[in-house]
């Protein structure tokens, strides 16, 4: 949590709208994500966190409002220049590739960097076989930092919901993003994994300096991790600050009543 | 314990990222690639090459090529039929045109309009999915069979309407034609198989088929990682072609020897469909088990229910036929959605801890 001030501007959504026929999802939201900080967004249930991350990743078009990554301006995403510019995902409900393995999933993250074509391929052999086994070697490195080695040959659509969720960081490590989007990496988990969680989500911002912007209901959680804290309500800005001031802004604490206490 | 990986240590990602990492499984193909090319066309009649045989291979590729589309990637299609009759009038115009040039280009060379054609067939798919899909590969199947019936010219304006394979040989050898032996079209047939299937693995175990998969599984989260839908379906449904192809190349010319447009019925598309869903979607192994089941089992009925004593009329055997196939894909769509594939994993799971029931 040392670096973050010091960080440049990496993106910034400025006055962004979302609609959903009557439904206003976001409202003129605006926040910026610094280089090497954990940014943390929460609200509500219904609050617009999700719709935000959809919006950055380009899987949604805002009405109103410009992305601006790395100096240059967006009216809207699109999730494969999102993919090839180094951000990446996970999702609130584990959007993974259930009939593949472990193995399978975090090799298919690295899809991008990989550039032998079709006939290659078709081959297998030489420059082929060798471009697989580098990358393999890379996705070990994430299976080890994540403990997943037990799990490696099992379609991951048998594993229980908590080490999906692992496997699922993997697949996004194994991409070697430059901004990690999270939502909600640690719903459905006991305190053993959340811990596991935490320790993995630090680590990969203090070793590799990515830059993560997480959702979290857990305020414990959203404490111990951020360095900041967007919070939204009914698709609006009502607070971004330090943890610990966020924390004691009355509007939060209305919006948040009888949730986080 | 018959069948154990342990002690077998993969020093290496490359042992470890082989396609057939444990032992036993390298012996065993072996073992079956030599009793296929070697024991079955030296000992072999000419009942088991030209009807169990050939036609198991032949269905086994075609079926190879729908499961890359279905059960790799995902998307149904019911224009298999279609694309087989291509592969087989694109042959045969080309080997018409060319009669100098080896047989086996044009049959490979087969594949490579219906690959075209395939992949026009794909195009509506980066929007509609599922059931619509479905009918819009099915009015492709339709209108594919209309053409062969309608334009005179795909089939040389024979007063048959049928295609007439002309006789030719490879290094002296007849291949194709009234005079070709069947141990010869076994054998050609048995290494384009073979090498088809080799191509098929690799690109399954490559990071193409992992984008296949991963469309399949999650195209959305696909899309998050780079890999572009259209694009990989498109690739998906040109090579499913391609293989479907140079099947119904190999189906005319090294099987029936002459064949008229209703060969590439719907009926086909249905019968490769049912061998990939029985043999089990997204496997290689399980494209083999599926043709091989279906394609056997009314040859295993004709032939071993009067051998029994049960006498029945050929009708009878028929609809006995398409019950037990009924049932078997009703069983494996609601039990075993992977197919024998599946049931062949458990067994050799089982092999590895026998004599233990766990
Ligand atoms: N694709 C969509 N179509 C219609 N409405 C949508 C869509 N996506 C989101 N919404 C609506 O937008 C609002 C914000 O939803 P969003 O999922 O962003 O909330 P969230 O803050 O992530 O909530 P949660 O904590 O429950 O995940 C909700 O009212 C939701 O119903
Ligand atoms: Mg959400």
């Amino acid at each position: 949590m040392t670096n973050a001030a010091a960080g440049e501007t990496l993106l910034a959504v400025e006055e962004i709208c979302l609609r959903f026929g009557g439904v206003q999802a976001l409202s003129e939201v605006s926040f910026d994500i610094k280089r090497g900080e954990i940014r943390a967004i929460i609200g509500p249930n219904g609050a617009g966190k999700t719709s935000m991350l959809n919006v950055i990743n380009g899987f949604y078009r805002p009405n109103r409002g410009v992305i601006r990554f790395r100096g240059q301006s967006f009216t809207r995403m699109r999730p494969g220049f999102a993919a090839r510019n180094g951000i990446a995902r996970t999702f609130q409900n584990v959007a993974l590739f259930r009939g593949m393995t472990t193995l399978d999933n975090l090799m298919t993250g690295r899809t991008l960097k990989m550039k032998r074509g079709f006939f290659w391929q078709l081959l297998r052999y030489g420059p082929a076989m060798d471009e697989e086994i580098e990358h393999r070697r890379a996705v070990e490195e994430i299976i080890d930092f994540l403990e997943i080695e037990a799990i490696r040959r099992v379609p991951v659509g048998r594993l229980p919901y908590g080490l999906q969720k692992r496997v699922e960081l993997g697949r996004a490590l194994a991409t070697e993003p430059e901004l990690l989007l999270l939502d909600e990496p640690m719903t459905g988990m006991n305190l053993e994994e959340k811990e596991d969680m935490c320790r993995f989500i630090l680590e990969v911002n203090a070793q590799f300096g990515m830059t993560i912007a997480l959702i979290e209901h857990d305020m414990g959680v959203v404490m111990d991790l951020s360095n900041r804290v967007v919070v939204l309500d009914y698709g609006r800005k009502i607070a971004d600050d330090a943890p610990a001031v966020v924390k004691q802004d009355p509007a939060v604490i209305a919006a948040y009543l009888g949730v986080a206490g | 314990m018959l069948y154990r990986e342990v002690g077998q240590y993969h020093a290496s990602y490359r042992t470890d990222t082989a396609i057939f990492p444990i032992r036993q499984d390298r012996v065993g193909m072996l073992v079956i690639l030599a009793v296929a090319f070697i024991i079955v066309p030296v000992f072999g009649n000419s009942f088991l090459l030209d009807v169990v045989a050939i036609p198991f291979l032949i269905y086994a590729l075609a079926t190879i090529g729908l499961n890359l589309l279905t059960g790799y990637t995902g998307l149904l299609s019911l224009g298999t039929g279609g694309l087989m009759g291509i592969g087989a009038y694109t042959c045969y115009k080309l080997a018409t045109w060319f009669p100098g040039v080896d047989i086996i280009v044009w049959i490979l060379a087969g594949g490579v309009t219906a690959a075209a054609i395939g992949a026009l067939f794909g195009v509506p798919s980066l929007r509609i999915k599922g059931f619509y899909l479905l009918v819009a590969t099915l009015a492709a199947q339709f209108f594919l069979q209309w053409a062969f019936e309608r334009v005179p010219w795909l089939y040389n304006n024979n007063v048959s309407g049928d295609i007439e394979v002309p006789t030719r040989t490879l290094l002296g050898l007849p291949v194709t034609g009234p005079n070709a032996t069947p141990a010869t079209r076994y054998e050609v047939t048995l290494c384009i198989v073979v090498v088809l299937t080799v191509l098929a693995s690799h690109l399954v175990h490559s990071r193409v088929g992992r984008s296949w998969m991963a469309v399949r599984d999650m195209d959305i989260a696909a899309e998050l990682i780079g890999i572009p839908l259209l694009p990989t379906k498109l690739l998906s449904f040109a090579v499913s072609s391609y293989i479907s192809g140079v099947a119904g190349a190999m189906l005319v010319f090294l099987w029936y020897g002459s064949a008229e447009a209703s060969v590439f019925s719907i009926d086909l598309s249905f019968t490769i469909l049912f061998m990939t869903i029985i043999g089990g979607l997204g496997s290689l192994l399980g494209s083999f088990l599926g043709a091989a089941l279906i394609h056997m089992l009314p040859i295993a009925l004709r032939n071993v229910l009067p051998g029994i004593g049960l006498d029945l009329r050929p009708a009878t055997v028929e609809h006995l036929n398409l019950m037990i196939v009924g049932a078997l894909i009703i069983f494996f769509l609601v039990v075993e959605p992977l197919g024998l594939a599946r049931l062949w994993q458990t067994i050799k799971q089982k092999l590895r801890v026998w004599p233990f029931p766990y």
